[in-house]
């Protein structure tokens, strides 16, 4: 994946999300925004993110459109335009602060693409090493996510299992006042 | 600092993304459009970290069968796909619960906007 | 407020695409050892192929007739995942240290390997109903006359 290719598929994402923020009608942001999703997802399996990609095409530019549209379908669906000059001026500044902050910082970044950055000594290599013959399974990522940190996994399983009980608890019809 | 832009394009679209994420999330009024916000600061998130993960001339992280075992720098760096896995499938429960109550908040209130609502609490 | 959708062509790709979904789902779990997979995406592929029918038939287009309990399949993905991880904690041994499962006759490795299955199959589970519950609860607002 050369440079040119990260190039083009960032330039879309940026592109589409501009697109996605940017129109009133919120049917088609929503729908710009699963286009974003899935820039991404071609970008990290591209960076060599399969796991990541597949995920984000299923999870994000799937379920999360479909929970975007549901709700659109039983509320509105127009953005009413309101001119509100002080705040934005604030939010541009302070947030252009942040971002010259953030590009300062980032010159101290690592080389993308380095193989000796830091991010991939220690526990990684001993991961890619080791997992094969520990655990049986060809996946670095699956066996990482489900036995070297198994519990996180089981955390993050309990908070998918809360927020169905939330949006249950949240919009189920009242019976009884009582309760 | 013209070197990030021309050879690490990624980090400048992560900043673009993050605070174009916060804005709308500080600026819009509309309740959807906020979650629109913050659905693509997840992402942009995520986008970062997966940068790091990124190694020269690098494979996916699975060892096939096939080859001999490679060293552990022909691999993609797998901790954060991992780390990041999680956060897709938090964010999108995030979001499955604050839609559930912008729409309690629309068949209380009937509108979306958040001025409005504000009002009418009053 | 959601009418089932009257197109011909709908029903019947929904017809010829919902099984061939479950199938990808199933092979993606399977497979999450040896290819990009795993539990997640095999768990929202399963909730996929559950919610299409619905949107295309209506409410009584649903494969499973118990979206209202679907959470409770939720807790038992939940249950099904912290119990392979309680048991090498019984017998001694740490939570969620699959080598110490009580299965005869396999080494640490071959256990790990199906303790991972194991939870991978229990994340699928709650996964999936959790992804069907919230649509169904995000949908029962707007069709408080159908049911």
């Amino acid at each position: 994946m050369t440079l040119f290719d990260d190039y083009l598929l960032l330039l879309l994402a940026v592109v589409t999300a501009l697109g996605a923020v940017f129109v009133r009608d919120l049917f088609s942001g929503v729908l710009t925004l699963a286009a974003y999703s899935f820039f991404l997802a071609l970008l990290w399996a591209g960076l060599g993110a399969v796991d990541v990609a597949f995920t984000e095409a299923v999870v994000g530019a799937g379920l999360s459109t479909l929970f975007f549209l549901v709700a659109l379908f039983l509320t509105s669906h127009q953005e009413e335009v309101r001119k509100q000059l002080q705040v934005r001026m604030m939010a541009i500044g302070s947030l252009g602060i942040l971002g010259f902050l953030l590009l300062y910082g980032s010159v101290d970044l690592p080389v993308v693409g380095d193989p000796k950055s830091l991010p991939s000594k220690h526990v990684s290599s001993h991961y890619l090493r080791h997992s094969l013959e520990e655990t049986d399974t060809r996946n670095v990522v699956t066996a990482v996510l489900a036995d070297y940190r198994g519990f996180d996994t089981l955390g993050e399983t309990t908070v998918i299992f809360t927020a169905g009980l939330a949006c249950w608890m949240l919009l189920r019809k009242r019976d009884d006042s009582a309760t | 600092m013209a070197d990030i832009i021309l050879y690490r394009p990624h980090f400048v679209a992560f900043i673009i993304l993050f605070l174009l994420g916060m804005y709308i999330m500080v600026v819009s009024l509309n309740l959807v459009k906020k979650l629109i916000g913050m659905y693509i600061l997840q992402t942009s998130i995520i986008l970062f970290f997966i940068t790091l993960a990124v190694k020269k001339d690098s494979t996916i992280p699975i060892i096939l069968p096939s080859a001999t075992a490679l060293p552990p720098e022909a691999y993609a760096n797998p901790l954060p796909h991992v780390l990041m896995l999680t956060a897709i499938v938090v964010g999108v429960s995030t979001l499955g619960v604050s839609l559930a109550m912008v729409i309690a908040l629309y068949r209380e209130y009937n509108t979306l906007e958040e001025d409005k609502i504000l009002e009418k609490m009053q | 407020m959601i009418q089932p959708h009257d197109s011909v062509i709908v029903h019947t790709l929904t017809r010829v695409i919902t099984p061939i979904i479950q199938l990808f789902a199933f092979y993606v779990l399977i497979h999450g050892h040896d290819s990009p997979g795993g539990g997640f995406q095999a768990g929202t592929l399963f909730a996929a192929s559950v919610i299409l029918p619905i949107i295309a038939f209506g409410i009584q287009g649903s494969l499973i007739a118990l979206e209202r309990r679907a959470i409770i399949l939720g807790g038992i993905g939940i249950l099904l995942f912290a119990g392979i991880g309680l048991l090498p904690l019984i017998l001694g041994g740490e939570f969620l240290n699959y080598g110490e499962l009580p299965i005869p006759g396999m080494e640490a490795s071959a256990k790990r390997h199906w303790g991972i299955l194991g939870i991978e199959i229990g994340v699928t589970i709650t996964v999936a109903a959790t992804a069907v519950s919230i649509y169904y609860s995000l949908r029962e607002h707007g069709e408080g006359e159908e049911k």
